[in-house]
């Protein structure tokens, strides 16, 4: 034996699993929706998809060089924002505006706080939060999905707006025939990333079927629409629900980390979302709910912490 | 009875099949053998021999220095060669007792004469285990005698005989449980003797279902014996995991198993007390597995205790290639060795090898708070939270985050997809928080001393 021997502190095994092989799975995850936003609405929205993503890793690229960082783009989480962000734009809008987001979602909602792991709220949703306040008319501007589905609003905007639900076909709000962002609309696709993220164990169904629960609930009681299942099935499938809540709300760095916390968190989001889909002057509720319960997660995952094991009866 | 498992733990590669199927093979040491004084937890042992002195196997060359404590008994006989410094797997470097082999295994008298337990008393069972220098083999090395011993020995209503053997790699308790099972009944009926109102039961996990279908053969027309399937699981040997998953019980850090009308003990040491009990074999040898992908020939070996790690991996068939790293232990919880030159201690464990360390490869990324390391925890504790305020050597609120819960197994760290050390991060400030403590109470005493000195003087003055 001529080596010298490696030291260093137990377990000396490790799970296969890594940070990026995480990421990337989020990634593959999100392909079936993006591929149908790409083929429902074509070029501009496949247009929006890469270079969205290209402007997410590069302004973290950028940053970490010129701040003379290790460069961090290999563990995909960069893409994972710039994907998200362009998948919840509208097909038409000009591409420039999500590159704009995208470089706003990295540098000041990540990078600026400390990069992976440190930001309190979602790059992604932060960022379209901000694109909907500066460009509220290009951010809003649907595109008409086909002769016989619907058109001219999204599901939510047509019901909130007092329109007829026989109009509603429950199978084009499943399978995406109606307009949206680019990955919001096919739940059949998001449904099918999501399990695989399930599968893989990338997330647990706890926060999201909480959060979706929630929502039901809150529009049965408090819909106006008295006991009707088609209603609260067209608000959980009309808008970015599924998206939302098996994508955005499972985001590991902006959700609760504690057992107990995960779940007042979910509620909390259900609540919001309801609150500003039904009371709130714009039919979409998700992308703030999830970003203004950012704000509170560290408050919810102190006050959620754990007993240990045989300390449970302790005050 | 429990829940046969425990929530959180971790599923990793379990490497049993190496060595397994390898029956125990007993190694006859050719080189001097090495007695540490301090190979238990408690005070040091005194040696009772001199440079010189010659020794028989068997004999007590070291005896216990405090209550909890162990006496050291020679493996070999031999001419004490010297009392010097070495080097023991733990990496301290304590007092030991250096012995020339002679290789005749000249044995004191009545070694290995028959013994009837049942004509024992308690107390003497107690002292044989006492003397026979006894202690956990299965790492720890708490004097066993003292376990033994509990106050209220009335309410201990379950002794358990830990043969999970939950760390991969492994199989030195499995072997003794499919080669001696009738020591393992054995040694447990000796011990429920003492204990008049205790259940036996031997814990396996469920990856031994020939281990499980053999023991519970044997302990067919013992009604107090019963054998219990645990589910695989990593730490499912844990002493607090193992207590809840049979009994539904659980004990925290301030508590002892006893708290919980629980004595436990590893099979091996089970195997140890039958044989100082009932075959007047005092405790000399241990069970070694030598193992890891970087092993020629994996295998079981019963060795003298005493002997050289690297006499062992040599009349084992030594490396098939250099290993990165070295192991006295699982990979979960072992010591990692920087040489081989050291002794066969009754606290040190397994030889594992492996041809790659992935811990020096991989490098630590950001933590993403993805709390795989929550669910892991069978302790239920929130590692990223304890990570932070180690980090920032907060030991107050390490402690307020019930950091001192943490049994060190190592899952947290398993599992993190960031490769952070969180594991190594906790044992430092368990360390550091314990020595806080240690200097408080050190303040404290010389203060309350300090102010007695002063009322002392001051009555004085008044008596003048």
């Amino acid at each position: 034996m001529n080596k010298m021997l490696n030291l260093s502190s137990n377990p000396h095994i490790r799970d296969e699993v890594t940070t990026s092989e995480i990421m990337r799975d989020v990634v593959i995850a999100m392909i079936p929706t993006t591929l149908y936003g790409i083929i429902q609405w074509g070029f501009n929205a496949a247009l929006v998809v890469i270079l969205t993503v290209a402007f997410a890793v590069l302004s973290e690229y950028a940053y970490e060089k010129f701040m003379k960082m290790t460069i961090t783009i290999g563990d995909w989480s960069a893409a994972v924002t710039g994907l998200i962000l362009a998948l919840n734009c509208p097909p038409d809008i000009p591409v420039w505006i999500p590159c704009v987001g995208a470089v706003f979602a990295i540098i000041v909602i990540k990078m600026l706080y400390g990069g992976l792991g440190k930001n309190w709220m979602n790059p992604a949703l932060g960022a379209r939060c901000f694109l909907l306040i500066s460009f509220a008319g290009k951010m809003t501007g649907w595109t008409v999905v086909g002769p016989d589905a619907m058109s001219g609003a999204t599901p939510l905007a047509f019901m909130k707006a007092g329109g007829d639900m026989a109009k509603v076909d429950l199978m084009n709000l499943f399978l995406g025939r109606i307009p949206g962002t680019i990955g919001e609309v096919s739940k059949l696709c998001l449904l099918i990333g999501a399990a695989y993220l399930i599968i893989k164990k990338v997330i647990s169904p706890k926060i999201p079927c909480i959060y979706i629960a929630t929502v039901a609930v809150f529009t049965l009681l408090f819909g106006g629409h008295g006991f009707d299942i088609n209603y609260v099935l067209c608000e959980i499938l009309g808008g970015g629900l599924i998206f939302g809540a098996f994508f955005m709300a499972t985001d590991y760095v902006t959700s609760p980390i504690t057992p107990k916390g995960q779940i007042v968190y979910a509620i909390i989001l259900g609540v919001m979302t309801g609150l500003f889909r039904l009371f709130g002057g714009s039919a979409e509720g998700v992308s703030y709910a999830i970003i203004l319960t950012n704000i509170i997660v560290p408050v919810i995952n102190l006050k959620t912490i754990p007993k240990a094991f045989g300390r449970e009866d302790e005050k | 009875m429990g829940v046969t498992t425990f929530k959180g733990g971790v599923h990793p590669y379990d490497g049993k099949d190496l060595a397994k199927d390898q029956a125990i093979v007993e190694l006859k040491p050719q080189g001097v053998m090495v007695y540490p004084v301090s190979q238990h937890i408690g005070a040091p042992a005194k040696p009772v021999v001199e440079k010189g002195d010659h020794v028989l196997v068997g004999q007590k060359i070291a005896e216990a220095g405090g209550f909890v404590s162990s006496p050291v008994i020679c493996s070999v006989s031999g001419t004490v060669k010297a009392i010097e410094k070495r080097l023991t797997a733990g990496g301290a470097v304590v007092d030991a007792i250096v012995v020339d082999n002679d290789q005749n295994y000249e044995a004191i008298e009545g070694f290995g004469q028959a013994r009837d337990y049942t004509k024992l008393s308690r107390d003497e069972i107690v002292n044989i285990v006492k003397e026979a220098g006894i202690v956990g083999l299965g790492g720890a090395g708490f004097p066993t005698s003292v376990k033994l011993m509990p106050k209220n020995i009335d309410k201990i209503d379950y002794f358990l005989v830990n043969a999970a053997e939950c760390e991969p790699y492994l199989t030195s308790d499995y072997r003794d449980m499919m080669e001696t099972p009738e020591k393992i009944i054995g040694g447990l009926k000796v011990i429920l003797s003492i204990f008049p109102n205790a259940k036996g039961v031997i814990c396996v996990e469920d990856n031994k279902p020939d281990a499980i279908k053999l023991l519970s053969e044997k302990a067919q027309g013992e009604s107090n014996i019963e054998v219990a399937a645990l589910q695989t699981k990593y730490p499912q040997g844990g002493e607090r995991q193992l207590i809840y998953a049979v009994t539904g019980r659980k004990i925290n850090s301030s508590m002892l198993p006893a708290d919980a009308g629980c004595v436990v003990d590893n099979a091996d040491t089970v195997v140890a007390i039958y044989e100082a009990v009932c075959e007047s074999k005092p405790l000399v040898r241990k069970i070694v597995t030598v193992t890891g992908d970087a092993v020629a020939k994996p295998g079981n070996f019963k060795v003298p205790l005493g002997m050289n790690y690297q006499e062992i991996i040599d009349q084992a068939g030594g490396f098939k290639a250099d290993p990165e790293k070295i192991i006295c232990g699982g990979p979960m919880m072992g010591i990692p060795l920087f040489k081989l030159d050291i002794p066969v201690a009754k606290n040190s464990s397994s030889i594992l090898a492996l041809l790659h360390d992935p811990v020096s490869s991989e490098p630590t990324t950001a933590c993403i708070n993805c709390g795989r390391c929550v669910e892991a925890c069978p302790e239920n504790l929130v590692p990223t939270m304890l990570m932070k305020a180690g980090l920032s050597k907060d030991t107050s609120k390490f402690a307020e985050l019930y950091g001192m819960e943490c049994i060190e197994c190592g899952c947290c760290s398993y599992v993190c997809p960031a490769k952070r050390p969180l594991t190594q991060a906790f044992k430092q400030m368990k360390r550091l928080v314990n020595a806080e403590k240690r200097a408080a109470a050190a303040k404290a005493k010389a203060e309350a001393e300090a102010k007695a000195k002063e009322e002392t003087k001051s009555t004085e003055e008044v008596k003048k």
